[in-house]
């Protein structure tokens, strides 16, 4: 069954300006996790708010657990979860004390609602900091106890816009971790992001955004088979570039591209760290010290690249530019 | 039924909420009673030498009632900037992601900040006390003065509720209601009378509800209505009759409108 469904959904802000959704359709099998993953300005967050029944779109049709969204919004609500792009929480407020006021917003007894505060506590590591005011939280903190708010009752469904965004590294692991522990609970999961390692991770299936619309949906191994997974890349000087250009051609199997402005040479691998020391073997063989040498893991830019023959961008550079000056604006004050 | 009282319980929280983050943070309530007890001071040795009148008991009995009303009028300021910063941290949409009542964030924010009001007249009418306010109309006319002081804030607030839900940013918030609310007292009986005021200001200055609170807290609390300004209009004549009106009107205008702005915040 699936637990969501978004059939062509059309949503324009500014009196029909900016059109955030253009058309997007997606859906998610009950008990998976979909990696909704775009740029800046994608409409990611913009889909989320749909289905989590905080903006009605100007047309088309969203359903969540079963229910239509348009239709019967408070239904939808008792069965969703939502930690949106920003923590939301009462900075005043110690961490406790919003565990307490949303559990009794949920409806749970005070003493239902201590019990699963401090289970949640507990299991997101922030029990030492209870009673502590949110305001005195770092961004990680924020991040997991905005999260631990929207689990209080289990949900059905939970939506989590890019909840990783401005974490450290450490951070980041963190949250994997706690999102993966969520996961095995069996949750409908769908979450936005901009990292395609982190939809790589965490994700069953991927829908890659631009525009408003779903542009390539799969497995993270069918879309990286696309973009033509890991690349091999050297940068060296000028006079080592030709020399260079033809290891990386004996190490690769595909096409070579050289950026020569970057003194760049790089070239999809398929074996690895391998093609990565052999590489470097051949290198030295010749003398070739590189400035730097190193397989990369393709981003967001190489699906990007691959998929519309264009890096991710937010704006489109054909639209006049006080749309665009206004876009931003209204991106601000949100 | 259940519905309905799931939606005050829901209420009740968000109200809970504000009084815990005033115990959270002490500042906030020290300083939202400091104000009103410095406009009494200020009012009453500053102004109070130069403003002349027979009333018994001098200015400062004229002189309460006013910084009463305008200190409960100011409650919009308070609900219209706490609703905004809401808005502007996330925290409203994730309220409407809840299963809750659609009312049930706004009717607990008026609610808590009237509550928060309950303390700021009591302190005020303390410090009115001792600077030599005298109320003389027995304790049940003064309860009845203090209550319609504290049905008037309340009905202040919910324009505050619209003010915080339409405008983008928390310091909009701020001057929008100052711009909309200091007008309101000042052109009043609250602190002078209105015979000073050209004559249209008078028109405006006697039917404007600041007034018609003003001149009925004073009968209230045992005055004559000196402030009034002509005589005869039905304002001055029944100031608690037609302050009722205009508390009704308020919140018969401005809940509705409110509810539906909050259900509607993201278009
Ligand atoms: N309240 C708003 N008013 C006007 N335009 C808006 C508003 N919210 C979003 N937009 C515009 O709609 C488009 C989609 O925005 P959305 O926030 O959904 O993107 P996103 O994929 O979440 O981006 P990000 O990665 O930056 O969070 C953008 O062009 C944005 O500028
Ligand atoms: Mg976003």
């Amino acid at each position: 069954m699936k637990a969501v469904i978004a059939e062509n959904l059309i949503n324009t802000y500014d009196n029909g300006r900016v059109r955030a959704l253009n058309g997007l359709s997606l859906d998610v099998e009950e008990g998976t996790v979909l990696g909704v993953l775009g740029p800046n300005g994608a409409g990611k967050t913009t889909t989320v708010r749909v289905l989590a029944t905080l903006l009605k779109p100007d047309s088309g049709f969203a359903q969540v657990a079963g229910i239509d969204v348009a239709k019967e919004p408070d239904e939808v609500r008792k069965v969703i979860g939502l930690s949106g792009q920003y923590a939301a929480v009462d900075e005043t407020l110690t961490g406790w004390d919003n565990l307490i006021m949303f559990g009794r917003l949920y409806h749970l007894s005070s003493k239902q609602a201590a019990v699963r505060a401090t289970e949640l506590l507990e299991q997101f590591s922030l029990t030492d900091r209870a009673k502590s005011p949110i305001r005195t939280y770092s961004g990680g903190m924020r991040r997991r106890l905005d999260l631990a708010a929207s689990l209080i009752v289990k949900p059905k469904v939970l939506f989590l816009d890019e909840p990783t965004t401005g974490l450290d590294p450490r951070g980041r692991q963190d949250m994997w971790g706690v999102i993966d522990e969520l996961v095995k609970g069996g949750v409908t999961l769908l979450l936005t992001t901009q990292y395609l390692e982190e939809a790589d991770h965490l994700a069953d299936e991927i829908a890659v955004i631009d525009h408003g619309k779903v542009i390539a949906r799969g497995t993270s191994d069918s879309l990286k088979r696309e973009v033509g997974g890991e690349k091999l890349e050297i940068v060296v000087e000028n006079a080592d570039m030709a020399a260079t250009r033809e290891i990386v051609a004996k190490v690769s199997a595909s096409a070579v591209a050289v950026d020569e402005g970057m003194r760049r040479i790089s070239a999809p691998v398929t074996t690895g760290s391998k093609a990565l020391i052999e590489a470097a073997r051949l290198l030295d063989d010749l003398g070739i010290h590189p400035l730097d040498i190193g397989l990369k893991r393709p981003s967001l830019d190489d699906v990007f690249l691959s998929l519309t023959g264009h890096v991710a961008e937010e704006e489109k550079e054909s639209e006049p530019v006080d749309a665009r000056a206004k876009r931003k604006r209204g991106k601000q004050s949100e | 039924m259940s519905n309905f009282s799931n939606g005050v319980s829901d209420a009740l929280i968000i109200t809970k909420r504000q009084i815990l983050q005033l115990t959270r943070v002490p500042e906030l309530l020290i300083f939202s009673t400091i104000q009103p007890v410095m406009f009494v001071l200020l009012f009453r040795y500053v102004f109070g030498g130069s403003i002349a009148t027979d009333q018994p008991g001098g200015y400062v009995q004229l002189l309460m009632p006013g910084i009463f009303v305008q200190t409960v009028a100011f409650t919009l300021a308070g609900t219209a900037v706490g609703l905004s910063s809401d808005m502007q941290k996330g925290l409203i949409d994730r309220f409407r992601s809840l299963p809750i009542a659609r009312s049930a964030v706004v009717f607990g924010r008026t609610l808590g900040d009237a509550a928060l009001n309950i303390v700021v007249l009591l302190v005020m009418g303390i410090a009115g006390y001792l600077v030599g306010w005298r109320p003389s109309s027995g304790i049940f006319m003064i309860t009845l003065g203090f209550l319609f002081l504290f049905v008037f804030g309340y009905a202040m607030s919910w324009i505050g509720v619209l003010i915080g839900l339409s405008v983008k940013e928390e310091r909009v918030a701020q001057n929008v209601t100052f711009i909309a609310v200091f007008p309101l007292t000042f052109l009043s009986n609250a602190f002078a009378p209105t015979t000073g005021m050209p004559k249209y200001l008078q028109y405006f200055a006697e039917w404007n509800p600041v007034s018609t609170m003003v001149a009925g807290c004073r009968q209230l609390f045992g005055l004559k209505n000196e402030f009034g300004a002509t005589a005869g209009s039905f304002p001055s004549e029944h100031p608690l009759e037609m302050s009722l009106i205009y508390m009704v009107l308020l919140m018969a205008v401005f809940i509705p409108l409110s509810i539906r702005k909050y259900n509607n915040t993201s278009k």
